[in-house]
Formats: structure tokens, C-alpha cells, sequence
């Protein structure tokens, strides 16, 4: 049985969609933000995991069927973004503004908590890159020197973790236009606070996905400077 | 039919971008130069919007279920994060909401001021 596992390419899509499942209807009953459909997936997961033993290797195994299809869902981000263009030309600046404020945000507050928590120079450049995304942050990490793995648990987290506290912070904050909220949750928690975004409207993911991409391409031009402050 | 050569179109825009992460010695990943990509053929209609729309749709729904297998892939890394958690968890904790804030609040600041001084233009 353990051996039929090993080779099964269906059952850790399987599980990762029905674990979603019950996240979709765990967030319907209980109406909750820590009920976010993706995190109650990964922790299903990862319990399932653990109780049967089975290796991580061997969910990935089937699981990466799912990843494969990252890139194409990715490039699909362009059809919001042409939809909205109209939209966002007439809004430039404040685009351009908000996404740049958000990358020299990100840069200056890892340097800031490095210094306080006296982390190393490697650690401190890991972090750099946590909130672009992950393909992005890992070449910048690898670049600077920092650890690789890290940085994508790092960005993947932030991801997860944007997801979740995007409704609350826009609230606390008081940002209610639509264009500010996908800026401000693309530019801090790049595609996985995205999926957030998309949900909360179509301007809001179209400026979202534009945060993405910009914050990324801005971020692999200021890291280099960065890194050199610690 | 058309839901297949819709999959294969945004899968040739993917392979376009495999393509120029392959030549250009940046660590930009294809899925980026894949959205350029795109939303340049659309804007110059090159690919009409109704060639991509449904699947587009369809795959940018499903994407969340997409972060499952990397999310769970922090399950491998634990052992490498368990020295320093505390700090990266603080950090990864405290610039997320500051970042998002902050982003935010700029952008909905030059939004406000541009409105207010084209309705005194207008007044």
C-alpha cells in the first residue's frame, strides 16, 4: 500500500482540492478571516500528512500537476490588466506612487527589523525579496547571497499571509478606494494576495496583478543597493 | 474546440516567456514576461480578448488552489527556518501589513488630491 502511494498521481491533487473544499465551506459557515480557504488547505495537508506518514516528496509528487499550471495562470493576470488599462492610464500617477512607495516600504522595513533583531547579513538579504514574487524574489536572493529555500517559505508566507489580513488592513486603514486596495495588496503580498484581490472585484485584481509585475522588476533594480546598507 | 485552442494560445504566450527567461539573464521568470507579453498582444489586438477570455477566466479562478502544494512545501523547510522563526516571523508579520498600508494609503492619497484639484478646476 505504502508503495502504491509512491507512485499515485492523482491523490495529492486529490487531497489538495478537497482539503480546499472544506476550507471554501469552513469560510461560508463560520464567516471568520482565519478560516481563509488556502490556509485551512495547506494545514489540511499538511495534517493528513503527518498522521499517515507520508513523505512530503511523495505529495509533490502528484501535487506538481497542479503548480504546472502557475505560469499559464499567471500570464492570464494580462486579461484583467488590458480590461482595466483605461482605468489605470487616467490613474498613473497614483499607480506608479503607490507601487514604488510599497517596494522602498518593504526594502527599508526588512533593514529596519534586521538591525533590530541583529540578524546576518545573509539572513537580512533572504529577506529582501519577500514581498515579490516567488520566482522573482528567489533569482534576487540567490544574487545577493542569501538562502534560497528561505526566501521562498519567506514570499510564500507573505503571500498566504496577505491573503488573509487583506480585508482587515484595508479596513483598519481606512483604504476604500478600489485601485488603492489591489495596489496596496499587490505590492505587499504579490500573486497569492492577488487570488484576495481578485475576489474583492476586477479593478481590484487588475491593479494587483499590475503590482506584481512592476514591484518585481523595481525590486530587482533597488535590492542591489539595499543589500549594500547592512 | 474552442476551450482547446484557447488553453494552447495562453500556452504558447507561457512558452514565449519559457523562451525569453531562457535568453535574457535576468531573474525574471516566464510568467512575467508571459503577462507583458499578453497584454501587448491584446492592446494592439493581436489576440483578440475572446480568444483567451473563458479559459483565462477559468484558470485565474482556480489559481489559490494552485499555492497549495508550495504552502505545504513549508513543511520541508522547517528544519531550515526553526533557528531564526521568531524574527521571521515578526518580520514577515510586521512588513506585510506596513507594506500593504502603506502602498495603499499612497496610492489613495494621490488619488484624493488629483479629484480635489480638478474640482477646483471645474468649480
Amino acid at each position: 500500500m505504502a508503495e502504491f502511494f509512491e507512485t499515485t498521481v492523482f491523490f495529492g491533487v486529490l487531497i489538495s482540492l478537497a482539503s480546499y473544499g472544506l476550507g471554501m465551506m469552513l469560510k461560508k459557515k463560520l464567516r471568520l478571516a482565519i478560516f481563509n480557504p488556502l490556509l485551512v488547505a495547506i494545514v489540511l495537508v499538511v495534517v493528513f500528512l503527518l498522521v499517515f506518514d507520508m513523505d512530503y516528496e511523495t505529495y509533490q509528487g502528484s501535487a506538481k500537476y497542479l503548480s504546472y499550471f502557475l505560469t499559464p495562470a499567471t500570464v492570464c493576470l494580462a486579461i484583467p490588466l488590458y480590461e482595466q488599462f483605461e482605468r489605470l492610464r487616467k490613474n498613473a500617477a497614483a499607480v506608479i506612487v503607490g507601487i514604488t512607495t510599497g517596494v522602498i516600504t518593504s526594502l527599508s522595513s526588512v533593514l529596519l527589523l534586521s538591525c533590530i533583531f541583529g540578524l546576518s547579513h545573509a539572513d537580512y538579504v533572504t529577506l529582501l525579496p519577500k514581498s515579490i514574487t516567488t520566482a522573482i524574489g528567489m533569482g534576487v536572493s540567490d544574487e545577493l547571497g542569501g538562502y534560497v529555500a528561505i526566501t521562498v517559505a519567506v514570499i510564500i508566507t507573505t503571500g498566504i499571509l496577505g491573503n488573509m489580513i487583506a480585508e482587515l488592513v484595508c479596513k483598519i486603514f481606512r483604504i476604500t478606494h478600489p485601485i488603492a486596495k489591489g495596489i496596496g495588496i499587490g505590492s505587499a503580498s504579490h500573486a497569492i494576495g492577488t487570488t484576495k484581490a481578485m475576489e474583492l472585484g476586477e479593478t481590484e485584481g487588475a491593479m494587483s496583478s499590475l503590482s506584481i509585475v512592476v514591484s518585481g522588476f523595481l525590486t530587482v533594480i533597488l535590492a542591489g543597493i539595499f543589500a549594500n546598507f547592512m | 474546440m474552442k476551450y482547446v485552442m484557447q488553453f494552447a494560445l495562453i500556452l504558447a504566450v507561457s512558452f514565449v516567456g519559457e523562451i525569453l527567461n531562457f535568453l535574457i539573464p535576468l531573474p525574471i521568470p516566464a510568467s512575467i514576461y508571459g503577462i507583458i507579453i499578453l497584454f501587448l498582444c491584446l492592446e494592439f489586438k493581436i489576440i483578440k480578448l475572446s480568444w483567451v477570455k473563458d479559459v483565462g477566466t477559468f484558470l485565474i479562478a482556480a489559481m489559490p488552489v494552485m499555492f497549495i502544494p508550495a504552502g505545504v512545501g513549508l513543511m520541508a523547510s522547517w528544519n531550515i527556518l526553526r533557528p531564526s522563526i521568531v524574527a521571521y516571523a515578526v518580520i514577515t508579520l510586521v512588513t506585510t501589513v506596513v507594506v500593504m498600508a502603506a502602498s495603499g494609503l499612497a496610492t489613495q492619497l494621490v488619488i484624493k488630491l488629483r479629484n480635489r484639484g480638478e474640482g477646483k478646476k471645474n468649480g
